[in-house]
């Protein structure tokens, strides 16, 4: 399995340098060098010098990604991308172009962000699973079709209405708690409470939906038949066998979204106004500080394969059959 | 078979959800969505918000509103905006009076006010500090017993260690010098600080843009030389020509020529004082790595010091321990006295002792927690505005019966900035001298009718502007004296916008007859150049184009974000646009510049993006722009105002009007929209504001335990069906 995991690092090296690529083109496609000066130098009474300047300071005064004057492998180190991307593979992700220290920003937005998602992650998977298995206990019953027909309602609901609704019923209508805000150590709970409950309550259509699906098909399966065959009891069916074959893909499913949890939620963490790395990229992406932008994506790109290689091992872990090679 | 719920809700299950319950209600006295911890209920602090971190909170380079809420209240520039007088007026805050200038010929003779400005070489303006200022506590200025900077050499363990300026222990301060504010107008000047105001005072302080070129220089040198050290250069060892320290409390500025305007000036942040001691700190290697710089803390001498400094949460002011202590205004305007604006009169400022903004990005969260009393005031955004105001059978404005009962108090104020239709002087069809484009483009000031777009667009919220000056800066002109002939008629002693046929008979005489080019037989096209999207965008753009439409032009939209729109200005590729200006000071040069020849955007990068250039309104500006306030300079104004009304290389658009809510707890509240550093005049009643919390906001707990009763009741037929299948044998 080791030979496995490394080699699928390796392969991530030339996947990342492509986001890169990409990620720059695209941003540079949209915003010049010229542009980034202007808005962080603001709207009022820039000079071309002072462009100029912040652009020769800031090493944007070099060209995109192929240097013309230059000589050998100059030609392409002496370019934005390279003097820009390179440091990015050591996790030095330097500073924003308004000099704030991008790993510092992310390291304190991250946990934010993270008590919001692990909650919803963890609550959400419980009650899914239970209305899920509920459902398939009484399948083709009116319990069944009503279900169903909740969660297909429920998903088909823009999360901002979730997010509107939840804090008009429960802060501005009941005085529960706080509609919007975010404290440091255990003061935070409270003003999580909201956010948690409208992300469980936001996935319970889909994620119902998903998973009676999951069951449905292994209640199907000759084990299955066999095990009510020998007289088992329909709970003991779903909960010893069922629930714990339904697990695989479940399982699955979960363990790579688990580094994304860090990156955050750009709607929910705007509206309940949390601190985490959700809004960091849009904002930076309006600030057009690209930065912030490059070490984001990057970021994010590493968590997600760094997700599907857990994804890889959990599958020989909750699966025998399954072998790495 | 009868099924009982004891095993669903057993007693644990109740003396749980009763513990649960009285857990929460003895969390505090305070109402349970209260977001602010416990112990700040009674304090003195006003709360507020911000939707967007500040970029730069170092005054020589900030420069937006947003950036001013703060630094505004920390930093103590020479001059300020007296609180409550109107029309606006200057007077001292760091100065101990407001500097009157000193004029002086090429041969350095010095001349009577009244000189020519032909004649007038150098101003020069002796500026005198208040002794006893002193900075906010701040570890830049810690010393040791020996005098020496117990924290400018840090070595690398203390900095790993150091997250916040909170975790140096110890703290000093000195006194304001004059030096200071010299030190400050030399970190203008200095390039690699990128001030935005370089150039503008770099057009005027003697000796100004040299510094910029010896500093720059040195600066590169330094960091050549010490690559991986300090790279923090000294500015005190440059000298700058047109700055020169007199004595510990007195200095003295030099510019170039005669520059009224440059008063105004010192009433920003741009000209605070700025000790040597914060630059050397903050630039020891390793502070900026931890965000610890002087763009995000600042060291400033006013009567607030940041003391929670997270942008991506909350900002927090303090009151400055050390400040010098100033006095509520003790006279106003007409009316003052009578709205209780001088019941502070004398009063020892700030009155607050803390102000805390969080981080809010979206509107409707702060509208509602505003409406439940956690903030002190609110603005009026488009979605809550039927809920907060009203308009009366009269037509007059008004707050809804909701908002009176919660003792919510509303302020208006036309707002010292525009919005203008622009013509691209330099097009060929909208643009230049000739008769033809000027009938085309008064047509188009006549269809577009601002009054609808403010009603539709704006909530009413604006005034259809006559000219570029805006009511409240002088030079405006009110009533029929201030009605633009070109567009308006006066009638019952009103502006009536002209009716269309006039509009049509201007197309007439452009050669566009019904809106076909008589040249080419052609319908005539128009370019509109806009950075609007979206739905609100579109209703925008759809309004906008029913305008042209009324005289027969097909306009089209060329959408585009706000870097493209901005390089077509530069360009000056755009036709037809919208764009707007907000007043850095209440002088009528601060608009009528932006229409100025040599400011403008396609030969000098500068403010006048429609091109526009006039040789007699150029002549007229020189010479009102040196003008002190009154009759000559008001007819100077009505002269360049009418110019530009015949010419019309803007459809003038309309001044916004600012609507701002507030709670009865809320004291002193008088629109100021020069001033930034109003924060310390502000009073609130913290025992009131406590009850009211708790009035507006009881917790309801029983809709919690009918869907608990609910959930549990609809739950025992499926029990019921469980059991029985459960009984049964495997199917």
């Amino acid at each position: 399995m080791t030979a496995y995991i490394i080699r699928r690092i390796l392969y991530a090296i030339p996947i990342l340098l492509g986001v890169n690529i990409l990620t720059f083109v695209l941003f540079f496609v949209v915003n010049s060098p010229d542009d980034m000066a202007r808005m962080n130098l603001g709207a009022k009474r820039v000079s071309p010098e002072a462009v100029e300047n912040w652009k020769r300071e800031r090493g944007y005064d070099l060209p995109l990604l192929y240097n013309q004057s230059a000589t050998g492998t100059g030609q392409f180190t002496d370019t934005i991308f390279f003097q820009k991307s390179l440091k990015l593979f050591r996790f030095d992700f330097g500073s924003s172009d308004s000099g704030r220290d991008i790993g510092y920003d992310i390291s304190q937005r991250m946990w934010p962000s993270l008590a919001i998602a692990l909650p919803v992650l963890m609550v959400g998977l419980l009650l899914n699973i239970t209305f899920a298995l509920l459902i398939a206990f009484f399948r083709a019953t009116y319990i069944d079709f009503w279900g169903v027909v909740l969660c297909v309602v429920m998903m088909s609901i823009s999360g901002l209405f979730y997010i509107i609704g939840g804090q008009y019923l429960i802060s501005k209508l009941m005085h529960l708690v706080p509609i919007s805000g975010y404290d440091t150590g255990l003061g935070s709970i409270k003003f999580l409470i909201l956010p948690v409950i409208v992300g469980v309550i936001g996935g319970i259509g889909a994620g119902t939906r998903w998973y009676r699906t999951l069951f449905l098909e292994e209640i199907n399966k000759d084990y299955v038949r066999t095990a009510r065959a020998k007289g088992l009891s329909e709970t003991r069916v779903l909960f010893r066998h069922v629930l714990k074959n339904a697990m695989i893909p479940i399982l699955t499913g979960v363990v790579v979204v688990l580094p994304l949890l860090f990156m955050g939620s750009l709607i929910t963490e705007s509206f309940f106004g949390i601190p985490g790395l959700g809004s960091y990229t849009i904002d930076a992406i309006n600030r057009q500080d690209f930065a912030i932008v490059r070490a984001m994506v990057f970021l994010g790109s590493v968590l997600y394969i760094l997700g599907l290689i857990m994804t890889d091992i959990s599958y020989t872990i909750v699966d025998p059959r399954v072998r790495l090679s | 078979m009868g099924i009982s719920i004891r095993p669903i809700i057993d007693d644990k299950l109740w003396l749980l959800l009763l513990l649960s319950a009285a857990l929460l209600s003895a969390c505090g006295d305070s109402a349970w969505n209260d977001p602010y911890p416990g112990d700040d209920k009674h304090r003195n602090t006003i709360y507020s918000s911000f939707t967007e971190r500040p970029k730069h909170l170092d005054p020589v380079r900030a420069y937006s509103a947003n950036e001013y809420v703060f630094i505004a209240q920390i930093y103590e520039p020479l001059l300020q905006y007296h609180f409550l007088k109107r029309p606006y007026e200057l007077v001292p805050l760091g100065a101990a009076e407001v500097p009157k200038a000193r004029y002086y010929d090429d041969q350095g003779n010095r001349l009577p006010e009244d000189a020519d400005n032909e004649r007038i070489a150098v101003s020069q303006y002796e500026i005198s500090i208040k002794p006893g200022m002193r900075y906010q506590p701040h570890p830049a200025l810690a010393q040791d017993e020996a005098g020496g900077y117990l924290y400018h050499s840090l070595g690398e363990d203390v900095i790993s260690v150091v997250n916040t300026l909170a975790d140096f222990p110890r703290t000093g301060s000195r006194e304001v010098t004059a030096a200071d504010y010299v030190y400050q107008i030399k970190r203008l000047a200095h390039p690699p600080l990128h001030s935005p105001i370089a150039g503008i005072m770099g057009d005027s302080i003697e000796g100004f843009s040299q510094f910029g070129e010896a500093s720059d220089l040195a600066y590169e040198q330094l960091k050549q030389s010490n690559g991986i050290g300090k790279d923090w250069l000294d500015l005190r060892l440059f000298d700058l020509k047109g700055v020169e320290v007199l004595d510990r409390y007195r200095f003295r500025v030099s510019l170039r020529g005669k520059y009224p305007q440059f008063v105004y000036w010192l009433a920003m942040p741009f000209f605070s004082p700025m000790p040597w001691e914060a630059e050397a700190f903050y630039s020891q290697p390793g502070l900026g790595e931890r965000n610890i710089s002087l763009n995000w803390y600042p060291l400033g001498s006013g009567s607030f010091m940041l003391e929670e400094n997270n942008p991506n949460l909350r900002m927090v002011l303090a009151k400055n321990p050390n400040f010098h202590g100033e006095r509520y205004p003790t006279t106003g305007e007409a009316g003052d006295q009578e709205a209780g604006l001088l019941d502070d009169a004398e009063k020892p400022l700030p009155f607050i002792e803390k102000a805390s903004y969080s981080l809010e990005k979206e509107s409707i969260p702060y509208w509602n927690k505003f409406l439940q009393g956690y903030y002190d005031t609110s603005g009026i955004s488009s979605d809550s505005f039927d809920q907060a105001v009203q308009f009366s059978a009269q037509g007059e404005l008004g707050l809804t019966e909701d908002m009176k009962e919660k003792g919510i108090q509303l302020q208006t104020a036309v707002t010292t900035s525009i919005f203008y239709l622009g013509f691209n002087m330099a097009d060929p069809v909208v643009g230049g001298d000739s008769d033809r484009s000027r009938h085309l483009r008064r047509a188009i000031s006549i269809a577009m009718d601002f009054e609808e777009y403010i009603s539709i667009f704006n909530n009413g919220r604006g005034v259809a502007a006559q000219g570029p000056i805006p009511p409240g800066i002088f030079g405006n002109r009110s009533g029929n004296e201030g009605i633009n002939p070109y567009v308006y008629d006066l009638k019952n002693g009103k502006p009536r916008r002209k009716g269309l046929e006039v509009a049509k008979q201007l197309m007439v005489q452009a050669g566009y007859s019904n809106g076909i080019d008589e040249a080419t037989g052609k319908p005539l096209i128009l370019y509109y150049d806009t950075t609007s999207s979206g739905p609100d965008g579109k209703a925008r753009l759809n309004w906008m184009r029913k305008q042209f439409t009324k005289l027969g032009i097909q306009l089209v939209i060329r959408a585009s974000d706000y870097n493209r729109f901005q390089e077509k200005m530069r360009k000056g590729t755009g036709q037809v646009f919208m764009w707007g200006w907000n007043a850095d000071y209440p002088d009528p040069e601060n608009f009528l510049f932006m229409l100025y020849g040599p400011n403008s955007k396609i030969d000098h990068g500068g403010e006048n993006a429609a091109n526009y250039e006039n040789s007699e309104f150029d002549a007229l500006f020189v010479k009102m722009k040196n003008m002190e306030n009154g009759p000559e300079r008001q007819r100077t104004i009505d002269e360049m105002v009418e110019i530009l009304r015949r010419d019309a290389p803007w459809a003038w658009g309309f001044f916004p009007k600012a609507f701002s809510l507030y709670h009865d707890w809320y004291k002193n509240v008088k629109p100021n929209l020069m001033a930034n550093n109003t924060l310390k005049y502000k009073r609130i009643d913290p025992v009131v504001r406590d009850q009211k919390r708790r009035d507006w906001n009881p917790p309801i707990v029983w809709p919690i335990l009918l869907l608990f009763i609910a959930l549990v009741a609809s739950a025992i037929p499926a029990v019921r069906v469980f059991r029985q299948r459960e009984r049964s044998a495997a199917r």
